[in-house]
């Protein structure tokens, strides 16, 4: 009669299939209705016109904007991730607690207003305007604003990742390292990056989803015009603003499945640093 | 490599890790680092390596003002605490990589014979496809062994390095790497806070107390003559007794001790007496036998209660107690030291 | 000074590992340039409207309905999630069921869902016509999508994993010893949940709700397409912010800016009082 045994941390059966039943309701309605929605709208039509909506000319030059924007923002941010994870991680210094707090600050301020500040900035009315119109140089309605905005709002994800991990490895291997004769760029690519490197692939990930994805700072310094600012997210607000509802929703679909793609490459990540940690053999 | 330190001080925030601190180690000689934990003794490990800077005081190592060398020019083995092996390296490539950072690295042919070269001298060459989770803390040591040996040091640094191990294999591993150390004929120095480890693989002892060498000696003449109340009370077991010294002789009231004769200034002191110098007598006293163990040779080993003190005594020769028996207590030999810190032996 | 006292060249540390100063450099350079500067030039802006400007520009009803929606809303959204996060960590962490690996998963979907997405996504289930909106409507005469209950939805959409994923570790590593000890003291199920594992629960899930609220605050991309975005009523007040920038009232468009941030700033604050309360009581 083992099966009758419960043990004192367990919840009675009926409670337990009470909690997983609600779960997952909750996880159906607020989850994966609204996600089957996007493909319901996306394919009402089949998957030729929706096929077809996404080589729009303005459709096709978003994603190629939306590429690029990726392509400066992406390196730029893991660059500097992993300057942080490493000053952070592998030091002692006065205001290092400061200094972590601030690279987390972009994650706390609304988008709109990570856009807002490059307006303030450069804009035709900011601080730089003037100056930047007698030189013709254009930032914002332009695509050095996209990547400024989108670096502001990806800025913590690659070091947010790594940080706590390298953190959490100790400085002992960088010691040994440096009494066997290696030096600090040998140290890095050699010891400190191996050890992180799933958590800075997941990192990478995020910081790539959420570039290509974020709406809210790159619609304010964006200008929306077509052809030119418009990103894939922008453009699925302008077409669903002008009613084309099949349109937006196939774009619409398009980044629900790289959110989905991202998720199922960080499950897999995760699978592989877990067997990591969990031994070899 | 001769290691010469002098007056090095090491401060953290308001605490000195090292506080003029002077050590000199000869060329082949094994130096073990003894003292408490906090002492100062990793530290003056690490400020040797190069991994902590000093505040003042100098460190010559080879002759060489070691000042603004950095720790990858040194040429110095370290055997890490924890280890510290590279967790994504196989065996082979921990031990490989000291070769491979090499400005003029050598051929890979090369690296291969002298890894597995290493790897056999540590005893652990079936091991060198396997990663640092997948061996056991006895060969983790070795391998870490065998990658500081790797850049081939004059000066091996060791820090606790078997507080990892089971006491079966640590006593193993102890005799066998002090015999490396004299098959190599490099200099090393052992950081422990365990003084059987000192004394057993240590050519000389240096005990280390706040910061400071407060002596370095040899193992025999560390329990012959201590220089110091700490370095008498740390090594060797010694029970501590309050005194005072009265026309020369060491007064033990309130424990019922006969006094000792001890050439030291009246005043109130300190005694250190080793286990086997404390004897019982029969004779009826305050005294009384509270537990009484047989040993093979020798006299039985008593524990007396002696008024409010617990106290660990050898029958005297050719008398037996048992349970409950009072009996009178005396010193054979004692380590005095005055409240000033001038120091006799008693007895 | 006691650096005069010092044999010369001695004066800087010694760092055994390399590279701090030019990665301490990177680091600076990277977030004076974007994320400092821009911030400074929020926080100063506003200040050319000087003090009764700056007042009356914030004053306007429109703008205190604004911000009344959004953080209400972020509140509200954030505190409804606290039991629906706590059930789905649960279900994730405590029960085996099929389909358990797949939710766990879904979960992450809200951080990893474009906010334009979910935010049509969103309107089109709960519209009139919508999966959802259609029976409410039908049946009770509910109206989500266009009022003040889509906006909270949307919140509670994009804070949902933050409460997940903050209580979830601490839900796993919570050992099963204390549980099991309550047992044995007589504790039932019930008091041993209510007494025993919830307090347990406390700091995650405050820390947990301040994450969502932040997040919640500033949402913007799943809000407007479900909102309405009707001025006094569901206009939030990040849209205000992309209205008045639109007439290319700066300063005002960086007066709610800032005020917003001052306001979280203090809400965040709060929480983490409370979260030193709790931890300073359980010493």
């Amino acid at each position: 009669m083992s099966g009758a045994f419960r043990r004192a941390a367990q919840d009675p059966p009926w409670a337990r299939r009470l909690l997983a039943g609600g779960a997952i309701l909750a996880a159906l309605l607020l989850l994966a209705l609204p996600l089957a929605a996007v493909f319901t709208e996306a394919l009402r039509r089949g998957v030729p016109a929706a096929l077809e909506a996404l080589r729009e000319p303005d459709t096709v030059a978003a994603i190629w904007l939306t590429l690029l924007v990726a392509a400066v923002t992406v390196p730029v941010n893991l660059f500097g991730g992993l300057a942080a994870a490493w000053c952070i991680a592998k030091f002692d210094f006065p205001g290092k607690r400061l200094l972590t707090a601030l690279i987390d600050l972009p994650f706390s301020v609304s988008p709109v207003i990570a856009g807002l500040s490059f307006v303030l900035m450069f804009g035709a009315r900011g601080w730089f305007g003037p100056w930047l119109e007698a030189r013709d140089i254009q930032i914002i309605f332009a695509v050095p604003g996209l990547v400024l905005a989108t670096l502001f709002v990806t800025f913590p994800f690659v070091a947010r990742t790594v940080l706590p991990l390298m953190a959490e490895q100790g400085r002992d291997e960088e010691e040994a390292a440096a009494t066997l004769g290696a030096g600090g760029l040998q140290t890095f690519l050699l010891v400190t990056l191996p050890n992180v490197r799933w958590a800075l692939l997941a990192g990478v990930l995020l910081c790539n989803a959420r570039a290509m994805g974020e709406f809210g700072a790159v619609s304010v310094v964006s200008g929306h015009i077509r052809g030119e600012t418009n990103t894939v997210p922008l453009h699925v607000e302008i077409l669903y603003n002008e009613y084309q509802f099949a349109g937006a929703f196939a774009v619409a679909a398009l980044l629900a499945l790289l959110g989905l793609v991202t998720l199922a490459a960080k499950a897999v990540l995760e699978r592989a640093a877990g067997r990591r940690a969990g031994g070899e053999a | 490599m001769t290691v010469e330190v002098r007056d090095v001080a090491r401060r953290f925030g308001g605490l000195a890790a090292l506080d003029g601190v002077s050590l000199s180690v000869a060329e082949g000689e094994f130096v073990a680092l003894l003292g408490p934990s906090g002492s100062g003794k990793t530290t003056l490990l690490r400020v040797l390596a190069g991994l902590e800077g000093t505040d003042a005081g100098s460190v010559r190592i080879a002759g060489r003002e070691m000042a603004g060398v950095p720790a990858r020019e040194r040429g110095i083995g370290v055997v890490f605490q924890h280890y510290a092996l590279f967790r994504h390296m196989t065996v082979f490539d921990n031990v490989a990589f000291g070769l491979r950072v090499r400005r003029q690295r050598p051929s890979a042919a090369e690296i291969a014979t002298r890894v597995r070269r290493l790897l056999e001298l540590v005893q652990v060459p079936e091991l060198e496809r396997r990663y640092p989770e997948q061996i056991s803390g006895g060969q983790r040591q070795r391998v870490a062994l065998a990658r500081a040996l790797a850049i081939e040091p004059r000066l091996l640094l060791l820090d606790e390095p078997f507080g990892a191990l089971d006491a079966l294999v640590r006593k193993e591993v102890r005799r066998w790497l002090r015999g490396l150390h004299d098959s190599l004929g490099i200099t090393s120095i052992l950081v422990t806070h365990d003084q059987e480890e000192a004394m057993e693989m240590a050519d000389r002892v240096a005990v280390m107390e706040r910061g400071r060498v407060v002596q370095l000696d040899t193992a025999a003449a560390l329990l012959r003559e201590p220089a110091t109340a700490f370095v008498a009370g740390f090594v060797g077991d010694a029970a501590r007794l309050p005194c005072a010294v009265r026309d020369g002789a060491a007064h033990f009231a309130p424990l019922p001790i006969a006094p000792v004769p001890v050439a030291l200034p009246d005043g109130p002191a300190t005694a250190f007496t080793r286990p086997g110098e404390m004897l019982a007598h029969r004779g009826d006293g305050e005294a009384r036998v509270r537990l009484v163990r047989d040993e093979v040779e020798g006299p039985a080993r008593l524990v007396v209660q002696a008024g409010p003190a617990v106290l660990d005594a050898v029958a005297a020769p050719g008398e037996a107690f048992g349970r409950g028996d009072p009996c009178l207590l005396s010193l054979r030999g004692a380590h005095v030291f005055s409240a000033g810190g001038a120091r006799a032996r008693a007895g | 000074m006691s650096a005069s006292t010092r044999p010369a060249g001695r004066a800087a540390p010694v760092r055994a590992i390399p590279g701090f100063p030019a990665t301490l450099a990177i680091t600076l350079l990277w977030l004076g340039t974007i994320v400092l500067i821009p911030l400074a030039a929020l926080a100063l802006r506003p200040l050319e409207l000087g003090p009764a400007g700056l007042l009356a520009s914030l004053a306007d009803e429109r703008v205190l309905a604004a911000l009344r929606l959004s953080f209400g809303g972020a509140l509200l959204a954030a505190l409804l999630n606290l039991p629906l996060g706590l059930l789905l960590a649960w279900a994730v962490v405590r029960l085996r069921f099929p389909g358990r690996g797949v939710l766990d998963a879904a979960l992450d979907l809200p951080f990893a869902l474009p906010t334009a997405v979910a935010g049509i996504a969103l309107t089109a289930v709960t519209a009139p016509n919508g999966w959802i909106g259609a029976p409410l409507e039908a049946i009770f005469g509910w109206k989500i999508a266009f009022t003040r209950a889509g906006v909270v939805l949307a919140l509670m959409f994009v804070g949902l994993p933050f409460i997940v994923r903050t209580v979830e570790p601490v839900l796993r590593d919570m050992a099963a010893e204390a549980e099991e000890a309550a047992a044995t003291l007589g504790a039932t199920r019930a008091q041993t949940v209510m007494r025993v594992v919830l307090p347990g629960l406390l700091p995650a899930l405050l820390t947990g709700f301040a994450l969502a609220f932040a997040r919640a605050v500033g949402e913007y991309g799943s809000v407007i397409f479900i909102a309405g975005n009707l001025p006094m009523l569901t206009e939030i007040a990040p849209l205000l912010i992309v209205i008045r920038l639109e007439q290319f009232d700066y300063a005002g468009a960086a007066a709610v800016g800032l005020a917003m941030l001052i306001l979280s700033f203090v809400v965040l604050l709060a929480i983490e009082l409370l979260q030193r309360r709790l931890r300073r009581g359980r010493r």
